[in-house]
């Protein structure tokens, strides 16, 4: 076996990530996953138009584009349909997609990085530092000046947001830096400690918290994608975006690092570059998305773990496949929720996590047995 | 084969990249407005007269207010808070008043949004403007003035002034005979009344200033036994449970949840204040007593009378 097939997939000695792979060729495997992924890319379009089509109201998007497109008359009520189609249904289903796309796939990436079938975004403090961050701004943005309010806006939150992901990760990468040495074991407990640190800051502002301030606390933690606006879109997509198209150029080096950091060293991976991009552009990615969404929780776990089973542990499918599918699921997801109760709506991270947890232990379990573990 | 890794080639443009994701949202906050619609409407904005016939009403108090008006046929749809009068029951929910979803408000086809101070979110309602429906805040507070000016903006929104100041000045003279009556009673047989908002695992939530509780209990002619040490709600310990001395400990009436009395009673720190000592715990419907709407007098006059016995009964 040469080093180039080592680095491709591992399949010498299979670690925890193989284990769902099971004995099949690696020929099938890459058949299965190329297969995989056309599907997904069609469920992804198909649940974009779907997300697009759908909602508490009767407004046709079909109609709406029909009307766009052979330029009829504006009524009152097509502009209703049509503020409902492209104002708040296209944001929504545009950012909820990218969304799920990156915390699924971040949760893939951290997995990889750390070894570790546990490794999430929530793991490593990042989505706490998020979380305090907006908590903070919650609770004391109004202390903060008027002018610098106003101009921030409806930014102040998810900016807030994103600079506590974006520090928390920088602290982290500092703690488990020594002598240009990450450790991936430092981290991962400097990361719980982080968050443990985060909730706690985070429990005396909801101490000090009002009545008001803390029921936002607690629907922001919810998580939702209500409210989704272009004006977001703009600020969180592009941050988003730049992590899916990076974090598959690591798919190489994360699949050596599968064998240990010390053998991808030998094969010629940079692994302090490979450390530092990857989470780096998982900060940006989560501390984006929680930013404008709040806390979905689930779909960074679950979404790796799924596809290994069905299309192996090679990065180079496992990336990509994840975040579609997390998009797709998150868009599923979001549908749930903006129709079980209509004209309420459901916070989308109670969903997520209701349907997330027990498909999670299905996996354990049914991992226990096949590997008798 | 280290060549896929090296990525030096490729940092200029990655800096690039990434400096761009950095500063989107400082850059998209200078250039797009807040509410960034991709649709502009134009028409909507210069709209001079509001269409309130299909109203959608957020907030208990507001929805009370609009069918004390008598105007409570155009009500369309309403929020979870608004659960008086019954008929508000029979209409479509648009969910919790600081959780609104803006597609769900728009699918009832409501043509003005009537929404109690603090409703939410801040992006829903944006939404919701570049919409066109036009939205009044009512004022939110917790005394007799914060009654008759929810009554009075809910009033001229609704094109019904003069319904408004017949109801002002109706609601007004049952709030001075209510809050007179409590008035009259003497600093020295006030009672210390601690308002526990929840009760869990002896855990006691309880209402400092600048809630509904610190308000109705001060009208009702009784004292809030947290006086002032606290705004909002917060937990407190045993020793400040004690230290409150109160007379009286307040819990709300909530269907199928909610302790017993004698699991309040059990508390170790209630147990050896005056209220613990006398086994005095009041129930109360929280809707009602907390609304601050229409109904507030009456709530006043019954809290009262729980705390003191027969009404305007003052020194005997």
């Amino acid at each position: 076996m040469s080093l180039n097939d080592a680095m491709r997939g591992p399949v010498a000695r299979r670690p925890f990530l193989m284990r769902a792979a099971g004995g099949q060729a690696a020929g099938d495997r890459t058949a299965i996953a190329r297969l995989t992924l056309c599907l997904l890319v069609i469920l992804s379009v198909a649940a974009i138009a779907l997300s697009i089509a759908t909602g508490a109201s009767d407004a046709s998007a079909v109609n709406v584009i029909g009307a766009l497109l052979t330029g009829a008359e504006d009524t009152a009520l097509s502009m209703r349909d049509r503020i409902i189609v492209f104002d708040i249904r296209m944001p929504r289903a545009l950012l909820g997609f990218l969304i799920g796309a990156a915390l699924a796939m971040s949760g893939a990436v951290m997995q990889g990085l750390f070894r570790n079938p546990l490794a999430d975004p929530g793991l490593v403090g990042i989505s706490s530092g998020s979380a305090l961050g907006a908590v903070l701004m919650i609770v004391l943005g109004g202390s903060l000046p008027a002018g610098l309010m106003l101009a921030l806006g409806a930014y102040a939150l998810p900016l807030a947001a994103f600079l506590g992901g974006l520090l928390t990760t920088l602290l982290l990468y500092q703690i488990a830096t020594r002598g240009g040495q990450t450790s991936v074991a430092t981290m991962l407990l400097a990361g719980i400690a982080i968050a443990a640190l985060a909730g706690a800051v985070t429990g005396i502002l909801i101490y000090m918290a009002d009545d008001k301030q803390l029921r936002d606390v607690t629907f922001w933690s919810l998580g939702s994608l209500s409210g989704m606006t272009w004006t977001k879109l703009l600020a969180a997509g592009p941050i988003i975006l730049v992590a899916l198209l990076v974090v598959p150029f690591l798919s190489r080096g994360l699949n050596a690092i599968t064998l240990g950091e010390a053998a991808a060293f030998h094969m010629g991976v940079k692994v302090q570059r490979l450390k530092y991009t990857a989470v780096v552009a998982v900060a940006g990615a989560v501390g984006a998305s929680v930013a404008v969404s709040g806390g979905i929780g689930f779909v960074g776990i679950v979404v790796p773990h799924l596809l290994r089973i069905v299309i192996g542990p090679d990065h180079r499918y496992l990336l990509p496949a994840s975040a579609l599918l997390g998009g797709v699921l998150m868009l599923g997801a979001d549908m749930l929720a903006r129709t079980i109760v209509a004209p309420a709506e459901l916070p989308i991270g109670i969903i997520t996590a209701l349907a997330g947890a027990p498909f999670f232990l299905w996996v354990l379990l049914r991992d226990r047995t096949r590997n008798g573990w | 084969m280290s060549k896929s890794f090296d990525l030096r080639r490729a940092r200029p443009w990655e800096v690039a990249l990434t400096v761009f994701a950095l500063s989107a949202p400082l850059l998209a906050t200078f250039t797009l407005p807040v509410d960034g619609g991709f649709v502009r409407k134009a028409a909507a904005q210069d709209m001079q007269k509001v269409d309130t016939s299909k109203l959608v009403t957020i907030g208990g108090a507001v929805t009370e207010i609009v069918y004390a008006l008598g105007e409570g046929e155009r009500i369309v749809a309403r929020d979870s808070t608004s659960m008086y009068p019954e008929e508000a029951l029979k209409l479509p929910d648009v969910g919790y008043m600081r959780a609104l979803s803006p597609e769900g408000v728009i699918a009832v086809n409501p043509t003005a949004l009537l929404a109690v101070e603090g409703s939410g979110p801040a992006d829903a309602l944006a939404v919701l403007k570049s919409a066109g429906i036009p939205f009044e805040t009512v004022p939110e507070g917790y005394d007799r003035a914060a009654i008759l000016r929810k009554i009075d903006v809910v009033g001229n929104f609704l094109g019904v002034p003069e319904k408004a100041k017949a109801l002002e000045e109706k609601v007004g003279a049952e709030l001075d005979g209510a809050i007179a009556d409590a008035a009259k009673r003497p600093e020295s047989e006030r009672k210390r009344v601690l308002f526990i908002l929840s009760f869990q695992n002896g855990r006691i939530m309880a209402a400092g200033n600048h809630t509904a509780a610190d308000g109705i209990i001060g009208l009702a002619g009784a004292i809030n036994a947290t006086e002032g040490t606290f705004d909002g709600y917060k937990p407190l310990t045993d020793e400040a449970v004690i230290n409150a001395k109160p007379d009286v400990v307040m819990v709300m009436t909530r269907p199928g949840a909610g302790s017993t009395d004698e699991e309040v009673l059990a508390h170790p720190a209630i147990a050896v204040t005056p209220a613990g000592k006398n086994k005095t715990v009041l129930r109360m419907n929280s809707l009602h007593l907390l609304g601050f709407g229409p109904r507030t007098a009456s709530a006043v006059s019954d809290l009262n009378k729980e705390l003191y016995g027969k009404p305007g009964n003052v020194s005997q």
